[in-house]
């Protein structure tokens, strides 16, 4: 498979604290990556070296073959970025904000279609602050599409979200996956890793602990003679908030 | 791929910004709402003339001609009702510009005229009008056509220097340093504190496009108020556009300079404030002693002469003093070099802070 994303003994650290400890792993072209890991684990700092948003200690990182140290302009203009809990300019509409995005990114779009990809389109006139929570990540993750990116970064995209919320982020995940492109996310919740992730990395206080795909990982645990101390269920309880409240979008 | 356009994005972030601007009613409070409140306060009080209190020595002479002539005069109101102690203390505290005492000796009208270090302006608009008077009377018994005084009296008219020709610049100015350092200081402060910027930061658009996009929105914004203000100032209470159009235009110009150099103050306010509540505090600090000493309500003659020298290092005393010879005196840009130098003298300094101040994250 053809590698999009090369990170290379990446270290981070700041004024007293080593947030990144020599981290490297390969992203490859049309997969969904998820970094998983609990708070602090280094996920967002990660993250944001590879948007260049952030500068890094030591190592190395390609993206799309352009390294974050020469190329940032270029890099910038083939990602698309959600950050954790960015703001949007104040007073603006919807339609009026991704026009902005467009002049920054230098592209030509057209709003409405944005928008409809994202499930938005009744809410173009609506200001960014008036959005429930998963409008405002359903829109965020709408910025990151204006300039055709072949990368997709998602910084935590479903936290804080009601579980129809979720469900509908995933389904819009896996549909910009699908249409080709690469998607790389930090999550701490491992459900939705499993469901939407096709390979996973796990960090730990800055340094990966292992990389496989969910299925993989699961299984190597079995292997190793893991049981879980109660029987596990056919269903979870999420399952049975989800058949009692429906799928349906509640923040519309 | 074509070229990545920073102005492009430039323009961008200042359509976003301008936008946003112009839907926020609050936007709209200093830089119009404020000003156009003391123009009209000001432009009532006075009925948009200039106003000197002049007592009449108690002993003087009323019935002749200079006393008619000099109660004719519109910007001289004669205090009656006071006594002596009065009148004398009110001098010394300049709310009473002079006294006059007129005497007949030998056929000849004498004037006695009295000012006051205390107002020392007043006390030479006095002291010309005055002359002028006697100069006139003096004309008249002289058998000359009556045609010649009044033309001379027609010439004084015409340059009537109303307050409004002298509140409006001072005004203009202060809305332009208000809204330069408080407008510049809140939107970087909220655009990096709501995360706005760092969105910004991952597209490929430059620092500087962001800078010069949100000031070139501030400055349209406010050179839009103030062709407002002035058109009001013009059309309302007939502020002194002495030579039209071209007036106006050199107005603008001059605006603009100043906003470009009033804007660094609010980069460094932005770049010293930890949280929106900090900023008023630090911006009132550069805003408010150029309020009250700058030549906004007063003209800086009138303060001690230990503060004086304070007025004359101020921002805003150069752009007003320019602004008023541009309005008044017709003066053109050209003209006001040495204001505008002080100005850019003062931009330099501002923006060197700003650039060691100024912060991102």
């Amino acid at each position: 498979m053809e590698k999009i994303i090369e990170v290379k003994n990446l270290v981070k650290h700041y004024k007293k604290l080593e947030a990144v400890n020599g981290i490297s792993f390969d992203v490859f072209k049309g997969e969904i990556f998820g970094l998983l890991g609990p708070n602090g684990a280094g996920k967002t700092t990660t993250l944001e070296i590879m948007e260049t948003l952030r500068k890094k200690t030591k190592g190395e990182v390609l993206i799309d073959g352009l390294s974050i140290d020469k190329d940032q302009s270029k890099i910038k203009g083939i990602i698309g970025v959600q950050l954790q809990s960015a703001g949007f300019y104040p007073n603006l509409h919807l339609d009026e904000l991704i026009k902005l995005f467009a002049g920054l990114y230098n592209v030509e779009v057209n709003p409405e279609e944005i928008l409809k990809s994202v499930d938005l389109l009744e809410k173009r006139k609506s200001k960014f602050k008036e959005l429930s929570g998963g409008q405002k990540q359903r829109f965020s993750i709408a910025t990151t599409l204006i300039n055709r990116p072949k990368i997709i970064f998602l910084d935590e995209p479903t936290t804080g979200l009601d579980p129809q919320a979720r469900r509908n982020l995933w389904e819009l995940i896996l549909k910009f996956r699908d249409l080709g492109t690469t998607i790389m996310l930090t999550t701490h919740y491992m459900d939705e890793a499993e469901i939407l992730c096709d390979r996973v990395g796990i960090i730990d206080k800055g340094k990966i602990l292992v990389i496989d795909s969910p299925d993989n990982l699961i299984e190597d645990l079995l292997k190793r003679g893991f049981t879980r101390n109660r029987t596990i269920k056919e269903a979870t309880l999420e399952d049975v908030f989800i058949d009692l409240t429906g799928k349906d979008l509640r923040d519309e | 791929m074509n070229k990545y356009s920073q102005i492009k994005a430039l323009l961008a972030i200042t359509k976003g910004s301008l936008t946003g601007l112009f839907r926020n009613p609050t936007a709209f409070i200093f830089n119009l709402v404020f000003p156009l409140i003391f123009i009209i306060v000001f432009g009532f009080i006075s009925g948009g003339g200039f106003r000197m209190d002049v007592a009449i020595d108690k002993n003087s002479d009323t019935s002749n001609i200079l006393y008619t002539e000099i109660q004719k005069i519109q910007s001289i109101k004669i205090v009656r009702d006071k006594t002596d102690e009065e009148i004398n203390s009110e001098l010394t505290k300049g709310s009473i510009e002079g006294i006059i005492k007129i005497s007949k000796i030998d056929d000849i009208y004498e004037i006695e005229l009295t000012t006051t270090t205390a107002s020392i302006t007043g006390g030479n608009i006095l002291k010309l009008l005055i002359s002028k008077i006697v100069d006139n009377v003096n004309l008249a018994n002289a058998n000359l056509t009556k045609k010649t005084a009044e033309l001379k009296e027609q010439t004084i008219e015409g340059r009537k220097y109303k307050t409004i020709d002298f509140i409006l610049p001072g005004q203009l100015g202060f809305a332009l340093l208000s809204s330069g350092v408080f407008g510049a200081a809140f939107i970087f402060l909220i655009l990096r504190q709501t995360l706005v910027i760092k969105r910004f930061f991952a597209t490929p658009v430059s620092k500087f496009a962001i800078v010069c996009g949100e000031g070139l929105s501030r400055l349209v914004f406010s050179i839009f108020n103030s062709v407002i203000l002035i058109s009001i100032g013009y059309f309302v209470f007939g502020f002194t556009l002495e030579n039209g159009f071209i007036t106006f235009i050199n107005m603008i110009i001059l605006c603009t300079i100043a906003l470009i150099i009033f804007l660094g103050f609010g980069f460094v306010v932005s770049g010293l404030a930890t949280n929106e509540n900090s900023v008023p505090a630090i911006a009132n600090l550069i805003t408010l002693p150029q309020f009250l000493l700058a030549g906004t309500f007063f003209s800086i003659s009138n303060f001690p002469e230990w503060l004086q020298p304070v007025s004359k290092i101020l921002p805003l005393t150069y752009l007003n003093n320019a602004l008023r010879k541009i309005s008044f005196d017709g003066a053109t840009i050209i003209d006001v070099m040495p204001e505008i130098g002080v100005l850019v003298l003062w931009g330099v300094i501002v923006y060197l802070i700003a650039i060691k101040t100024f912060r991102w994250e």
